[in-house]
């Protein structure tokens, strides 16, 4: 009794770490960039934060299972979906700051943008994927929707090579930090060799 | 006799950070590939120029006054303020990313600085640090900019015409193209030393315009801004503005101006030629493959809300100057 009481305490704690951790940056962002003092151009300086925090975020949630596996730690697991919420959001916040500051609500470009832009199509694809994931992530939906939760919860994986794709081919000329994140992206799905091989496999039987 | 014992926790000698290892620990940070939180500290601190880190805020490069004649600013173009046009720069030399270049150039040594102006020419000449602002009278040009990232300002510049400086040197018949060069000083310029902050292009910078490009009047070397010598951010001491075209093509910090026959290969256009081509001209009707050239935030005050974008217009807005450069010229090819 006293031990599950710990552990609850335990994942209590990691839960406001996270909360501060992804909470407060954001605040931050918006306090300098609403008051001017994000630069000389806010608008790009909060597109880009929040892409690259959701990145981060995403990248952390994948990490998770991995490492409760490694160290028999089986009480981390809940956290995924806090991480894979703040994910969520940061990319929402992401598409936001896109439409509202620097397109400033033209919804015809908008669309446009993300029809003749392939790196944005990419983007767009693994956002949809993403709310999917974040919508399903109620218990409620989680326990009707039974096998089919798993299913569509690894998307997570694809997700996570679109957002990649998408950040690579955003870039002008600097390919380090892009090829630094698919690096990771590599390393964390390669944990889940067996599984994605499995996934793979189902997909072309089913063909 | 004291005898001193040491403890486990003394430090040694050798434990102490090296001073140039301490002196560049943002930059280490940065390096790790933290762009979260850490990237928000140093951009908060810089922009507050708050006291967390204040050791390290950089040496502030000295700029001075110069003596030149005002523009009247027919078209009543509103100023980007100072603050924002010394603080937002594409100048990979001192790093890829927009603030990096105020924070990385302080120390930029532009006295003594030679510019070459030579190749085919009758008496190609060297000027030095004291002849680039006294040698023609300088003028200010309010003018707008146009980078290719869809963003813009309005600067006042203070210079003198390209085409002034080249008729000084007697182009011969066989100079057809004008190649400029950017400084190459690895150690000056840190993102020339390091791939990563200099977002990975080719160094030195070389850029290139056509000779009737370059003696067109609007065509400026310019020397400083508002009022001043140019900051090292911007391009100290001295850089092209070619305000019809995008940013890019207005090369900083020139040591070597060439007439050359043939068309040079330049930069932007070497690295992604369906992206950046020789002409860069700004044009709404000709999209970037990755963006919409059409409109374009236009950078003055305010912070997020700022009601800012604007739509772009056809070789900048100065069509009426320009335009007949390119008579008959397909400009979606020559793009």
């Amino acid at each position: 009794m006293k031990r599950k009481t710990s552990t609850a305490n335990k994942v209590f704690m990691l839960k406001v770490v996270i909360h501060l951790a992804a909470f407060l940056p954001l605040f931050n962002l918006y306090y300098l960039a609403f008051n001017d003092l994000l630069g000389a151009d806010p608008v790009q300086r909060v597109i880009h934060f929040t892409g690259i925090g959701a990145f981060n975020l995403l990248l952390l949630t994948l990490t998770v299972s991995p490492l409760a596996k490694k160290f028999k730690q089986g009480y981390l697991l809940p956290v995924r979906r806090l991480l894979g919420l703040y994910a969520f959001s940061y990319a929402f916040m992401h598409i936001l700051n896109f439409l509202a500051f620097d397109l400033q609500f033209a919804w015809l470009l908008f669309f446009n943008e993300i029809v003749k832009r392939p790196y944005i199509t990419v983007g767009m694809v693994a956002f949809v994927f993403l709310a999917a994931l974040a919508i399903t992530s109620v218990n409620l939906l989680k326990r009707k929707m039974g096998k089919s939760w798993q299913i569509l919860h690894n998307f997570s994986y694809l997700i996570t090579v679109l957002v990649s794709i998408h950040f690579y081919w955003s870039v002008k000329s600097e390919l380090i930090s892009p090829l630094f994140y698919f690096i990771l992206t590599l390393i964390l799905l390669a944990f889940r060799y067996k599984k994605i091989k499995a996934l793979l496999f189902s997909i072309v039987k089913k063909k | 006799m004291l005898i001193k014992i040491p403890k486990s926790y003394d430090l040694k000698e050798s434990d102490v950070t090296p001073e140039a290892v301490y002196l560049n620990r943002r930059e280490l940070l940065k390096g790790m590939g933290f762009l979260g939180a850490g990237a928000l500290l140093a951009t908060a601190s810089a922009n507050a120029n708050a006291g967390w880190f204040s050791k390290d805020e950089p040496r502030k490069f000295k700029t001075t006054p110069l003596k030149y004649t005002p523009d009247t600013n027919p078209d009543k173009l509103i100023l980007t303020p100072e603050s924002k046009v010394i603080s937002h720069n594409n100048f990979y030399e001192f790093g890829a990313q927009k603030q990096q270049p105020q924070e990385l150039a302080q120390n930029f040594n532009v006295n003594p600085w030679q510019l070459t102006i030579g190749g085919a020419c009758d008496k190609p000449i060297t000027l030095d640090y004291h002849d680039l602002s006294s040698m023609f009278p300088l003028e200010e040009r309010i003018y707008r900019l146009r980078c290719v990232e869809a963003w813009s300002m309005v600067i006042p510049w203070i210079g003198f015409s390209l085409a002034d400086l080249l008729k000084k040197v007697a182009p011969n018949a066989s100079a057809k193209y004008v190649l400029f060069e950017t400084l190459d000083d690895p150690e000056q310029m840190p993102g020339q030393a390091n791939r990563r902050l200099g977002g990975g292009i080719a160094y030195p910078y070389v850029e290139g315009l056509r000779l009737d490009e370059a003696m067109n009047p609007l065509t400026l070397m310019s020397v400083g801004l508002y009022g001043k010598t140019l900051p090292p951010q911007n391009g100290a001491p001295i850089r092209l503005v070619v305000p019809w075209k995008y940013g890019f093509k207005s090369i900083k910090s020139i040591v070597s101006i060439k007439l050359v026959s043939q068309q040079p290969q330049t930069t932007w256009h070497k690295l992604a030629p369906k992206e950046y081509g020789f002409y860069a001209n700004v044009n709404p009707e000709h999209d970037h493959p990755r963006w919409s050239q059409a409109s374009e935030r236009h950078i003055t005050t305010g912070g997020l809300f700022a009601r800012n974008r604007i739509k772009t217009l056809a070789f900048n807005g100065y069509g009426e100057q320009v335009a007949h450069l390119y008579k008959g010229m397909n400009l979606r090819r020559f793009f």
